[in-house]
């Protein structure tokens, strides 16, 4: 009778690595088939490209064991059967494609600014970070310090931006323009939402022409028609009406996405607010923005990633982002025709950012779970 | 939009139209130079981050000229779109550009070319296999060509006019002709001679390319400077001259030293030991001899950037001297 008790195991075919593969690749032969198709393609393809960027690829040296200083010392150009990926291209122009031409003995204040957002970034992201308070205090007078330390005054040698390239561009670009953008675009949907008219209206015209308009119109704006509209005298800097130009274009589309998320709160919720005796402002700070930015956080890291990635538009005018700095690379004569590596290196950073980006708004929906019906109750 | 354009610029320089913009160089220290972002022998980063190329040196010409020294130099990346605004608004004290020189530019934009530092002109490239030696054998062919470019305009006055026909591969960039030629979707290439020099040399086996020998465009191109400040035009277009002048004289960089006791009168005008030429310009007198031994005569510059010895293997041709069959050619230093 002891037997009759004992539990029964379930068959082999459903569990373990031979179920989840059962179950997930060969549910149906269609399933099989495509499963099969897709082993060849990698089966193709993986070893190809792990032979091209890794295994024959020279990093410093080519197979002779020369040190590479131009193109044709690369193995690939002096033996077309045997080589791989030039990746003594990056290293050279290592320095450019992080720094651009800021001045070698000066670089030290990049990487203390770089070192510095990571610091800065740290309570924003991490919102168990011990004595996070004082960390926020750091975050908020950080721009005030990355500004003078990259640009120069109080003591620091003036760098002129036309110096600038490269990551530190790109940087500077995205994360001023995502920054400033999210207080904007916040504003603008309110005002849009507002009950006043000529708010709302002003609002809206805003939203409305700059959503209508391509970046790019935007950046040759700023860089093109201002200068000519502005007095002599008063220059302003290239990067500066650049940053302009991104950060209204960004807080258009964030304000756009704010607004989706606060046509989400149910009336309820307002009025619950009201009921309490709280004023337009404490009413939105506390109880209807914190629940519109929640269920916003999927569209609002889509248009940041849309933003970094549309930081690259500024070589159109003329300045020289990470992307830009390798395509003045592929004109150097020395370098000419090792355009694969430069577009792999310049994507690989994109993607690690990107993808940091998209992992980031995952982690923290699962934490703020905001996947729940609010308002259910 | 030109006339737009044009007319923001006319209204730009009238409100600029102060001080001469030599005084302002001076004054500020270095010069600001518009450039290509990045264009194979004319204007390119190096590997320490350094300017380089046969515009960069016109560049580094003036700054020498003003300055005696050729690092008193900042480099404005500027596009095709943005160079001329970038100019009109005095961002820039010139363009060294590879702008072609062109009437509508010249009067109409209120710029002044003040010389040519380097004639170019719309050539094929195509596959040596294809075993074509001229450009009129080319009926039938599929040609790669850049959309809304002078060059598409050219290609099919070209055609008609040589009762050939062809068929159009639009493309928008010279990466992508590159890679559509190289993967033979089509049989030619047409752009800027110096364009399809480069595009060449960035072949894995250049002897596979050939760029036939007709020539159907004129694209003279030089450094420009805003309308009516004659005086930093004069600076700018006697540069040039100089390092034309110094070529045709055989004074080169290395000799300039010896050639201070040369005993032909043109040699020591030019060199500052003569005459006061330099003061004339509101420069130092030595200024012409300063810009051949910092960058070179023309010639020094031309195969350092763009000639025969280096990757892009673009013989002088036009650009060689009016008295070596080219047609370079600067009026006498006198």
């Amino acid at each position: 009778m002891n037997e009759m008790n004992e539990v029964r195991k379930p068959p082999v075919a459903t569990t373990g690595i031979i179920g989840w593969l059962r179950i997930n690749l060969f549910f149906n032969w269609t399933n099989s088939l495509i499963t099969l198709f897709v082993i060849y393609c990698l089966y193709q393809f993986i070893p190809w490209i792990l032979d091209w960027t890794i295994f024959s690829a020279d990093f410093k040296y080519n197979y002779l064991g020369e040190q590479i200083t131009n193109q044709e010392m690369c193995s690939r150009n002096l033996d077309p059967e045997n080589g791989g990926a030039c990746w003594a291209v990056i290293y050279v122009r290592f320095y450019q494609f992080i720094y651009g031409f800021y001045p070698k003995v000066e670089v030290w204040r990049v990487n203390l600014a770089y070192f510095m957002l990571a610091f800065a970034l740290l309570p924003l992201l991490y919102t168990k970070l011990p004595y996070r308070k004082y960390f926020l205090y750091f975050t908020y007078i950080f721009p005030v310090i990355a500004y003078f330390l990259l640009n120069g005054g109080l003591g620091f040698t003036e760098v002129s931006t036309n110096k600038w390239g490269g990551l530190l561009v790109t940087l500077v670009l995205g994360c001023t323009g995502i920054a400033l953008a999210f207080p904007i675009g916040i504003m603008l949907a309110l005002g849009r939402r507002s009950k006043l008219p000529v708010i709302s209206m002003m609002c809206t015209l805003f939203i409305e022409f700059i959503r209508g308009v391509p970046l790019i119109t935007l950046l040759f704006f700023g860089m093109v028609m201002l200068p000519l509209f502005l007095p002599e005298g008063i220059d302003m800097d290239g990067l500066v009406r650049v940053l302009v130009a991104v950060t209204l274009f960004q807080s258009a589309y964030m304000a756009e996405v704010i607004r989706g998320g606060l046509q989400a709160i149910p009336p309820g919720q307002y009025e619950a607010a009201k009921s309490l005796g709280m004023s337009y402002w404490r009413m939105n700070l506390l109880i209807i923005l914190p629940q519109a930015i929640r269920i916003s956080i999927p569209p609002i890291v889509n248009t940041s990633i849309g933003l970094f990635k549309d930081t690259t538009l500024v070589i159109i005018v003329g300045i020289l982002d990470l992307l830009g700095i390798g395509r003045g690379t592929l004109a150097d004569t020395n370098w000419l025709g090792l355009s694969y590596e430069i577009y792999f290196f310049v994507s690989l950073v994109f993607f690690i950012f990107t993808f940091g980006m998209s992992r980031y708004s995952l982690y923290l929906e699962k934490k703020l779970k905001t996947g729940i019906n609010m308002g259910a109750d | 939009m030109k006339k737009l354009l044009s007319i923001f610029a006319v209204v730009a320089f009238a409100f600029s139209a102060h001080a001469g913009t030599l005084d302002d160089v001076k004054n500020r220290g270095f010069l600001k130079c518009g450039v290509t972002t990045g264009l194979a022998g004319f204007a390119a980063p190096d590997d320490s981050g350094e300017w380089a190329g046969l515009d960069a040196d016109m560049c580094r010409a003036v700054a020498v000229a003003v300055f005696g020294d050729r690092s008193k130099v900042e480099f404005i990346t500027t596009t095709g779109k943005s160079r001329f605004p970038t100019l009109a608004s005095g961002e820039v004290d010139m363009l060294a550009r590879n702008t072609t020189w062109t009437i509508s530019r010249d009067v109409n934009l209120g710029f002044e070319f003040v010389g040519v530092n380097f004639y170019d002109g719309q050539g094929f490239m195509v596959p040596s296999a294809l075993g074509v030696s001229s450009a009129t054998e080319l009926d039938g062919a599929t040609v790669c060509i850049q959309t809304g470019t002078t060059t598409e305009l050219n290609l099919a006055d070209f055609f008609r006019l040589n009762g050939i026909s062809y068929e159009a591969l639009p493309i928008e960039t010279n990466d992508e002709g590159k890679e559509n030629l190289f993967a033979g979707r089509c049989d030619v290439y047409t752009t800027d001679a110096s364009g399809l020099s480069s595009t060449r040399a960035a072949a894995s086996n250049p002897d596979k390319w050939v760029v036939l020998p007709e020539i159907i465009s004129k694209e003279p191109l030089g450094p420009l400077v805003r309308h009516g400040d004659h005086q930093w035009g004069d600076v700018v277009r006697w540069s040039l001259n100089a390092m034309i002048i110094a070529e045709e004289l055989g004074i080169t960089s290395e000799n300039v030293d010896a050639q201070m006791s040369s005993n032909v009168p043109e040699v020591l005008r030019l060199l500052g030991v003569e005459g006061n030429y330099g003061e004339m310009l509101e420069l130092s007198n030595d200024w012409a001899y300063q810009i051949i031994k910092q960058i070179g005569n023309y010639s020094e510059s031309y195969e350092a950037n763009v000639g025969p010895d280096t990757p892009l293997e673009i013989a002088r041709g036009l650009n060689a001297l009016w008295t070596q069959g080219g047609i370079l050619y600067a009026p006498p230093f006198r």
